[in-house]
């Protein structure tokens, strides 16, 4: 069943077109992230599928809503993490998480997501107090404190440090397991990869790439890369043509067959007695396929 | 769907919070609540029970009503204003707005705690003025001067959401309450007795605005040579035109997002975090 169908969906602020024409199909129970760098126009295609928007032209059902007409059933059936909101100082984490909660007519309980984001210890103090992650994490819970059935996560973890980001991570992937729909905004490479069934890469109000992190780009099919560095003196030739001496001075090969190409260079490497440092074989990463796909990479 | 709350019950929660957000910002509550109070006492020392001959009453008991409209229109005007103005600086409007919450339960939350506010700084204000300065009050007029109050909390409470419509910024709010409540307390005769020597304009500009028109029957209402009832309906239905224009407006042209970019609005946040 589909959760959000957006067809041709425009927005035009002025003269500049934020958004041109973007379809987007999201199932249920799908974790569906929009990756892109900032002013790709993500953060404008959630705010239209929460109602905070209105669109210029196109179709957006969300639940079956037209979430301009901002219905009580409807903001009742979704949760909103947003990058710009905040929450009033004063309250405590638990008086908060009690009237956001007091206004759904499903919700969960205050000491449950307390524990599900980890602010056990902070219960009882004011929302003032809290570390920039820590009002992240109150945030993340007053966007589930209704049960939603669709939660919007605008780049949920900026500015988070590595283990409150890994956490942060669990707590979406825990609310994936209980059947949830999650649109995730980010333009972090692997939180998209470890969070999102699919992805959606947007650039200048436009999708350019749509699949699974796996396979985005054609990354499944692409070219590995085999890189090593050596101390021998540049004078040696390679057994293999193409090969490209990368920033970081180690050399890199784009190989259609890795097995045999690899073969050839170890044997050549111990035919001269080389020693090759850092060798690896990889696939492009999600990010060489980002980089490539937003123009993000100053060498392409 | 059955599990709703029921909207009386979601107000109660909001009036609450509210009053909750208010006693725990102790700029607001300092100014509400106890700078008119300050006033109060400081006039009462000063003049002590001095008569002021155009009036016939004494400072005390002209003051203490006088004082207790003050507050009323600081809780209501200058309070429901700026918090709003603030808050939608910081992006807690937007949050709201993304909840089921019922944009007229969430508003009505605001007023009906600005009236509470308003009606606790009063019972203070009068409390005091009875056990310590003399002040008198009157089971006669009481009933005119409760409806009075009430109308004209709800009217200031009203023109602080308009006054949050119409400003960009929770700094702005405060520099309008500032600068429209403060002259036209002084002419209309809150801060000083109303003087006949004053130019006619003047007295027009007072006469147009609702603050004249809330602080005159009711502090007509203990005055103790005053015979009456205390009803002044031209008032009453002058204040609930004010009122009702001003919720009317305010409400189509109430904004839930600041109106500067995101960037600004960031900057802002981090600030208050700081």
């Amino acid at each position: 069943m589909s959760v959000i169908e957006v067809e041709n969906l425009v927005k035009s602020y002025d003269d500049v077109e934020a958004v041109r024409g973007v379809d987007l199909h999201v199932d249920a129970g799908e974790v569906f992230a929009l990756l892109g760098p900032n002013g790709a126009g993500k953060s404008t295609i959630v705010e239209i599928l929460e109602g905070h928007r209105t669109k210029t032209s196109g179709s957006v059902s969300v639940l079956g809503f037209d979430p301009t007409d901002h219905h009580r059933d409807y903001r009742e059936r979704i949760g909103i993490v947003l990058q710009e909101t905040a929450v009033e100082e004063q309250l405590t984490v638990k008086e908060a998480i009690d009237i956001y909660g007091s206004m759904y007519p499903k919700r969960r309980p205050t000491d449950e997501l307390i524990e599900i984001v980890g602010l056990e210890e902070k219960t009882n103090a004011r929302i003032r107090t809290l570390s920039g992650g820590q009002r992240r994490r109150l945030e993340l819970a007053l966007g589930i404190v209704g049960d939603p059935d669709l939660i919007f996560l605008d780049e949920p973890t900026t500015g988070f440090d590595p283990s409150a980001r890994r956490q942060a991570w669990s707590i979406v992937k825990n609310l994936t397991s209980l059947g949830k729909t999650v649109l995730l905004t980010t333009h972090y490479m692997d939180e998209a990869q470890f969070l999102a069934d699919r992805v959606a890469v947007i650039a200048s109000g436009e999708i350019v790439a749509e699949g699974t992190p796996d396979s985005l780009g054609n990354r499944r099919t692409a070219q590995s890369i085999i890189t090593f560095s050596t101390d021998a003196s540049d004078g040696l030739s390679l057994p293999i043509g193409g090969a490209v001496v990368a920033e970081t001075g180690s050399i890199e090969f784009r190989s259609d067959d890795p097995t045999k190409d690899l073969h050839t260079i170890t044997g050549w490497a111990l035919e001269n007695n080389i020693e090759l440092v850092d060798l690896a074989v990889r696939r492009p990463s999600l990010e060489d396929v980002y980089l490539e796909l937003t123009g993000g990479d100053a060498d392409e | 769907m059955s599990d709703r709350r029921s909207n009386r019950s979601l107000l109660a929660t909001q009036v609450r919070y509210q009053n909750k957000i208010f006693f725990r910002t102790p700029v607001a509550a300092f100014f509400t609540i106890f700078f008119p109070l300050m006033i109060f006492v400081v006039f009462s020392l000063v003049f002590g029970n001095q008569y002021i001959e155009e009036l016939g009453v004494t400072t005390a008991q002209y003051f203490a009503p006088a004082m207790a409209v003050f507050a009323a229109v600081s809780a209501s005007y200058t309070n429901i204003a700026t918090t709003t103005a603030y808050q939608r600086d910081m992006g807690i409007l937007k949050r709201v707005r993304g909840t089921p919450l019922p944009a007229m339960t969430y508003m009505g939350g605001k007023i009906i705690s600005a009236v509470e506010i308003a009606v606790l700084s009063v019972v203070i204000m009068m409390a005091i003025g009875v056990a310590f300065y003399g002040v008198e009050i009157y089971a006669r007029t009481l009933p005119a001067a409760i409806v009075t109050f009430l109308v004209g909390v709800g009217t200031f409470a009203a023109l602080g959401l308009l006054v949050a419509a119409l400003v960009p910024s929770g700094e702005a709010a405060t520099a309008v309450t500032n600068a429209t409540l403060l002259p036209l307390a002084f002419i209309s005769g809150v801060f000083l007795p109303p003087s006949s020597d004053a130019p006619s304009w003047l007295t027009a500009i007072a006469d147009f605005f609702p603050l004249k028109h809330f602080v005159e029957p009711f502090s007509q209402a203990f005055n103790p040579l005053y015979t009456g009832s205390g009803w002044e309906w031209g008032d009453l239905a002058y204040m609930l035109a004010w009122g009702i224009g001003a919720a009317l407006l305010a409400v189509k042209l109430f904004k839930w997002e600041a109106p500067t970019g995101g960037g600004s609005r960031r900057k802002r946040r981090q600030r208050s975090a700081s």
